[in-house]
């Protein structure tokens, strides 16, 4: 098996897999070009993630990780929660492959999407000129997201627009990578050297 | 728990008689076909034996027979050792999209050395049209390389058209045929190609068993330098019980080729037809009828691949998919993409290729236990959630 016992205890039982009619904040990441997507849903009381929901639609490790990344959160304070990063995940999960690893960034990302999803709706309750009921689209569905700053690209960029790296597409997987880097970061593959 | 086996794609089982053939070829029979003395004698004659029954399979000639250690190098051997080998006449090849890795990627290796490609495109059931092989030729062109069957999707392509119009304007054909030989009739002489790719794994021989046919007459390249082995064009000692064994699998396959493809496409078609039935929004993927006898190829919609592969794996079913997390490299396939299917739909794949032991009750069990994951997976997937809600509206 390719995963980790606990990857698959996670697989085959996600824990707190759902959607929430009324959550405090709603956050989505990925797009099934990329190969997977996450929709994570927080409610939150006296500035404690009291549940969370999520849907993926994604290989064994994109489920793992949700669930994972669901369990962790919940209890947490905003400020604990934001701190949840994709390296304690996969760590928590017992490891991931290495071509896998790119999934556990969806995970911590997803819920920290959430989280500021929360916070601005916070911000618009308290000045009601703006009141964005809805959750933001923050990610274009026709676009994979920068690996290095997590910000939205048009497929495949020359540059970064959020965080200006250079970017080439990955002779092996064809996702964006940096131009000066010689591994991929979403498949581990080692550029050949021209 | 009970395995049931549905990724021939993949390779298959060794028939027991393959086995048996082979055993005494690692100790008893140990010698090496090239010595002299009857311990080498005894293997160069069944290294013979098997080149025999290998050719036959094809109805090919012996001496037209070249063993390698796996389809992949069969079809490198091919494109590279043809290309090179009648580079003073051109520099242009045709493939199509579809083409498994070892071809496409042997194609780069030679884009370096100044080849030029073209690819022809496929049909939504990803069937070339060989009128656009015909209208890709150049002068330049001296060798088209299309696959006889596709693994991915199972599609039988054109290819006695194809070797029609090359023959008419004298070009070599090539045919990676690793998923076809073995499994359907496969006539060198009557599909009218130069070179052929095939591989032992496929109609349950061993691994590292594969050959490629050139036809008599025709030049190509050493693959590897070395000494005499395989006419000198593929140096190195021989592979004796594999070859051994892919012989005696061949023999099998001449045998039972009628009736196993009969049986399996029976099988095959039951669970084309069922699968939709239980499981809504899944399509077929491939020809309907052009396709392999084995093969039965989906995408069931809002759930990816791997997630349907590992829930099938753990109630004891073994099947393949073409999503970008189940491959290694984590692309999607490009013979999904090819045939116009959207990078969503590529992701939620999911083949099934059935072997000789497969029963109607690994069929009837594979659609008892599918839907359940199927209902699971959706529920937890923001894809089928959103169509949902889009369907609400």
């Amino acid at each position: 098996m390719i995963y980790s016992d606990k990857v698959m205890d996670h697989f085959q039982n996600p824990r707190n897999v759902g959607t929430m009619e009324d959550s405090d904040g709603m956050g989505q990441v990925g797009n099934p070009v990329c190969g997977d997507m996450m929709a994570f849903y927080i409610k939150v009381k006296d500035n404690r993630i009291a549940d969370v929901k999520f849907q993926t639609f994604g290989c064994g490790a994109a489920i793992a990780v949700s669930s994972m990344v669901s369990e962790m959160a919940i209890g947490k304070t905003i400020e604990e929660a934001l701190r949840i990063t994709n390296e304690s995940v996969a760590e928590e999960l017992g490891g991931l492959p290495k071509n896998k690893m790119h999934c556990s960034n969806l995970g911590a990302d997803a819920l920290h999407k959430a989280i500021e999803n929360y916070q601005e709706r916070q911000k618009a309750a308290e000045s009601p000129a703006s009141s964005p009921e809805k959750p933001e689209e923050t990610e274009d569905n026709d676009s994979c997201a920068c690996p290095y700053c997590e910000g939205p690209i048009e497929g495949l960029e020359k540059t970064c627009q959020s965080c200006h790296v250079e970017l080439e597409e990955c002779p092996e997987c064809h996702k964006p990578m940096n131009k000066k880097e010689d591994d991929c970061p979403h498949c581990g593959a080692t550029k050949p050297r021209v | 728990m009970k395995r049931i086996y549905l990724d021939h794609i993949a390779g298959t089982p060794l028939h027991p008689e393959v086995i048996e053939t082979m055993l005494p070829f690692f100790h008893e029979k140990f010698g090496n076909p090239q010595s002299l003395h009857s311990d080498g004698q005894q293997a160069s004659e069944a290294i013979q034996e098997a080149r025999e029954k290998v050719a036959q399979l094809i109805n090919a000639e012996s001496s037209e027979i070249f063993f390698t250690s796996s389809g992949s190098e069969a079809n490198n051997f091919a494109l590279k050792g043809l290309a090179l080998a009648h580079q003073k006449q051109g520099k242009h090849i045709i493939l199509s999209l579809v083409e498994h890795q070892s071809i496409l990627n042997a194609a780069k290796f030679l884009e370096k050395l100044g080849f030029t490609f073209s690819h022809i495109p496929v049909d939504k059931f990803g069937m070339i049209d060989p009128e656009d092989v015909r209208k890709a030729l150049t002068q330049e062109t001296i060798l088209v390389s299309i696959m006889l069957a596709n693994g991915e999707v199972g599609t039988i392509e054109p290819l006695a058209e194809v070797a029609e119009i090359c023959r008419s304007r004298d070009i070599l054909l090539h045919s990676d045929a690793v998923d076809a030989v073995g499994n359907m009739p496969v006539d060198v002489k009557a599909l009218g190609v130069d070179a052929l790719s095939f591989a032992g794994n496929q109609f349950y021989g061993p691994k590292g068993s594969a050959a490629l046919f050139i036809k008599k007459g025709k030049r190509i390249l050493p693959f590897i330098d070395g000494g005499i082995q395989e006419g000198g064009r593929r140096a190195g000692t021989e592979d004796v019980p594999a070859i051994v064994g892919m012989g005696k699998a061949a023999e099998i396959a001449m045998q039972n080729m009628a009736s196993r493809a009969e049986r399996m496409k029976d099988l095959r078609d039951s669970l084309i037809k069922r699968l939709p039935e239980s499981i809504e929004h899944t399509i077929l993927t491939g020809h309907p009828i052009q396709r392999l006898p084995y093969h039965a190829s989906f995408c069931v919609e809002f759930v990816e691949g791997e997630s349907m592969l590992l829930n099938l794996d753990m109630q004891g079913i073994a099947s393949a998919s073409g999503s970008s997390c189940t491959s290694r490299a984590l692309k999607a396939s490009h013979v999904l993409l090819a045939m116009g299917i959207d990078h969503a739909l590529a992701q939620s794949s999911l083949v099934f290729s059935l072997i000789d032991s497969t029963t109607p009750e690994d069929i009837d069990y594979l659609l008892q236990v599918f839907p359940p994951i199927i209902e699971r997976l959706r529920k937890m997937s923001p894809l089928y959630t959103q169509y949902l809600e889009e369907k609400e509206k």
